[in-house]
């Protein structure tokens, strides 16, 4: 078998199946597979085919208006684009330190969305598959099916992610798409009424979640040897932590690690990535292969999201979550798991904590604040990241004297997961499909080592003009007849 | 007693010298447009204020009422034909409500909910065309105009500065600023001029102040266009 399984030495004389799309994931992709006669895997790829435009369509527009086009990206979390480059602007317009009304009513946004999209993920798009097995009947795999059989389930998951998306309805104006944050600042503060509004409901709401991570750990429990292997791939892993080292979703300093939790840089400062990070292109994908640059590309890639964030940390800064946290690394035997199906616990856990810092904060008084924007010394660049639901966010701006934005890059979470998810299908290949017949509930095999990542592959591509992009014209016998590459 | 014409049944008093829209108006009751504003001369160009006079179309700000003259504003055909020309309005431009900043503050986003219109129905023109950044305090987009020309007549009749033009003909007819080198900063253009608060659109912005209000406190959260222009233009 050809071990690496990107690509296959002589593609022309394998049959191809595809998945297309790839269901249950944000976006759309699709999931190429080359088996020769005897059903045996010799290549496999997460192919991304949309295509956006945003880091090109952005230019020349002014830099106010940037937060909230580019949450268009998105509609599962908009916020996080709209924070991370709020976060980036707030440097263009000199504003070093936010007012605490400001910062708190964007972490309360934020952590209202890492609620919701985390819940509409786990509920919604992977429990079928958890709580009925992954080769289970296609037509019970929906939340419809959850809900008839696990009505309570069902019916936390839909008023989790509810409640998140009131946070955001509250602090940005809309459930999707507001416009709460602005550079400098925020627009508006939290009402005494809003506030009781989301006081009434976060007991409930912590509740629901701590049973999340006990239902996900209870379902890891009962088949360890499956849940810890399905798809493995030992990698780095990248994410944001506090200034303490404490997991946080907001702001923080970048930290890498090996696959086996040894530090590969700590306490870097964002607006620095470019001289840590470094991006790759290949030719069969829109999205790109960001790597870590000490380590070359073919070894410094790495995951980003839950696990790498929760696993990162040195601790959570919320009682039930650090216990949850405590728990999952005793399971873990107190190193780093690398298996795609851990996410989801790790996942759960980051909903927890989520609802834990969103009591918090709605104890703060800080919210009710009047003073909401601050301005400085005006600068022509700025850079903004930001921990997405799905992992590590980047936006780099720069403006011009006249307020137009001159140039962005985007590193979008699920970017950075892109040779993580490769691996993981490749691995499951390997596993499963290699010489045997291929069928529906084997190829959902594939399909839920990449849900495991909870991609967002609208997101992830958001380039233009930057990635080649070749048009074959294939003979019936697999001959390329003729071809067109842009570079 | 002043004398009355008939709007779409409803008997509607007038003064000497008034237009059907604005007597309408006084009456409370709304008329779409998009070119007229109440301190300047009506301009007659946008046709959203078009109503039926005894039959005829015509435009409501330009025509004079006159007693006994029976109206048709609210009806499905006019309606109809006011929804289309807002689509071409949308269409004509690059009209991107989502991330523009005059979301909730825009009349001709607020006219096309009123018409209930639920898609542009026509195929997009895409113009290019850039904006003029140059001017320290505003942005000019020209993207979203309209051309109904309130802020040339805002500059020339209030401001007496002239800053801005409508150019070309027919399709290509488009907004200019009268500057050689074409640019607002080379202009007298200041943000107090009566030509920056006038655009029913987002072209003439003031920098660096979009989104500060929050949605649902805009113009349009509160009220429909029918009660804020009412209200505002008796």
């Amino acid at each position: 078998m050809n071990e690496n399984l990107e690509t296959a030495a002589h593609p022309e004389s394998l049959r191809r199946v595809a998945i297309d799309p790839v269901s249950r994931v944000e976006g759309h992709g699709k999931v190429t597979i080359l088996l020769d006669d005897d059903n045996k895997v010799h290549q496999v790829r997460l192919h991304i085919v949309e295509f956006r435009g945003f880091e090109k369509f952005i230019q020349g527009r002014p830099y106010w208006e940037i937060p909230v086009m580019v949450q268009r990206l998105c509609g599962i979390c908009p916020v996080s684009h709209h924070l991370a480059a709020s976060k980036a602007l707030d440097q263009v317009v000199g504003a070093t330190h936010l007012t605490p009304t400001a910062e708190k009513m964007r972490r309360l946004m934020h952590y209202g969305q890492m609620l919701q999209s985390h819940a509409l993920h786990f509920f919604h798009l992977c429990s079928p598959d958890l709580l009925f097995g992954f080769d289970s009947d296609l037509t019970k795999r929906n939340i419809v099916a959850v809900a008839a059989q696990y009505p309570d389930i069902a019916r936390q998951g839909v008023l989790l992610r509810k409640f998140g998306q009131e946070v955001i309805r509250i602090t940005a104006g809309k459930r999707i798409h507001g416009t709460g944050a602005i550079p400098g600042g925020v627009n508006k503060a939290l009402t005494i009424a809003e506030r009781d509004e989301l006081l009434k409901e976060i007991y409930h709401v912590i509740g629901w979640s701590r049973d999340a991570v006990k239902l996900i750990r209870q379902v890891h429990e009962q088949d360890p040897d499956l849940y810890d292997n399905f798809g493995t791939v030992s990698s780095n892993s990248l994410s944001l932590v506090g200034a303490n080292g404490e997991l946080d979703f907001y702001h923080g300093k970048l930290r890498a690690c090996d696959a086996q939790g040894g530090k590969i840089f700590d306490g870097v400062d964002y607006r620095h990535y470019n001289d840590y990070l470094g991006e790759e292109v290949r030719s069969w994908s829109y999205m790109k292969f960001p790597f870590i640059r000490s380590l070359g590309s073919t070894d410094g890639w790495y995951k980003v999201g839950p696990l790498a964030r929760v696993q990162n940390c040195d601790h959570i800064s919320t009682p039930f979550a650090e216990h949850a946290r405590r728990d999952y690394f005793d399971y873990a035997g107190g190193r780093p798991l690398h298996a795609p199906l851990a996410y989801h616990w790790t996942r759960m856990i980051e909903m927890l904590h989520a609802a834990e810092v969103i009591k918090d904060l709605l104890h703060d008084d800080d919210l009710l604040g009047d003073q909401l924007v601050v301005q400085g010394e005006r600068q022509r660049e700025g850079v903004g990241v930001i921990e997405a639901p799905r992992g590590t966010l980047f936006h780099h701006y720069q403006v011009g004297d006249d307020d137009l934005v001159t140039m962005c890059n985007l590193i979008v979470s699920t970017t950075n997961n892109n040779q993580a998810m490769n691996e993981a299908v490749r691995q499951v290949a390997r596993r499963y499909l290699h010489g045997r017949e291929v069928t529906e509930g084997l190829l959902n095999h594939i399909e839920v080592a990449i849900r495991a990542y909870d991609p967002c592959l609208s997101c992830a591509t958001h380039a233009l003009g930057k990635m080649p992009l070749t048009v074959e014209v294939v003979e019936a016998d697999g001959r390329i007849a003729s071809s067109l590459s842009k570079a | 007693m002043n004398p009355t014409f008939t709007l779409d049944g409803r008997a509607i008093p007038f003064l000497p010298g008034q237009t059907i829209l604005q007597a309408a108006t006084a009456a409370g009751v709304f008329i779409p447009h998009l070119c007229y504003h109440p301190e300047f001369k009506p301009h007659g160009s946008c046709k959203l204020c078009t109503v039926k006079v005894n039959g005829r179309h015509t435009a409501s700000c330009t025509m004079q009422a006159a007693p006994g003259m029976s109206v048709e504003s609210e009806t499905e055909e006019i309606n109809g034909e006011r929804r289309a020309l807002t689509q071409m309005l949308f269409v004509e431009g690059n009209h991107y409500c989502p991330s523009c900043e005059k979301s909730g503050d825009c009349q001709l986003q607020a006219t096309a909910y009123h018409l209930g219109m639920m898609s542009p129905h026509y195929d997009h023109f895409f113009p290019n065309r850039p904006v003029d950044a140059s001017h320290p305090e505003v942005l000019l987009d020209f993207n979203r105009c309209i051309l109904c020309s309130l802020c040339v007549r805002a500059s020339r009749d209030v401001d007496g500065k002239n800053v801005f033009a409508l150019s070309g003909r027919g399709i290509d007819t488009h907004l200019i600023v009268n500057a050689a080198s074409g640019k607002l900063a080379d202009t007298d253009f200041t943000l107090a001029d009566k030509a920056a608060q006038v655009c029913p659109v987002g072209v003439i912005l003031k920098k660096r102040k979009g989104f500060a209000v929050p949605i649902g406190e805009r113009t349009y959260d509160k009220a429909p266009i029918a009660s804020v222009a009412v209200a505002g233009e008796k």
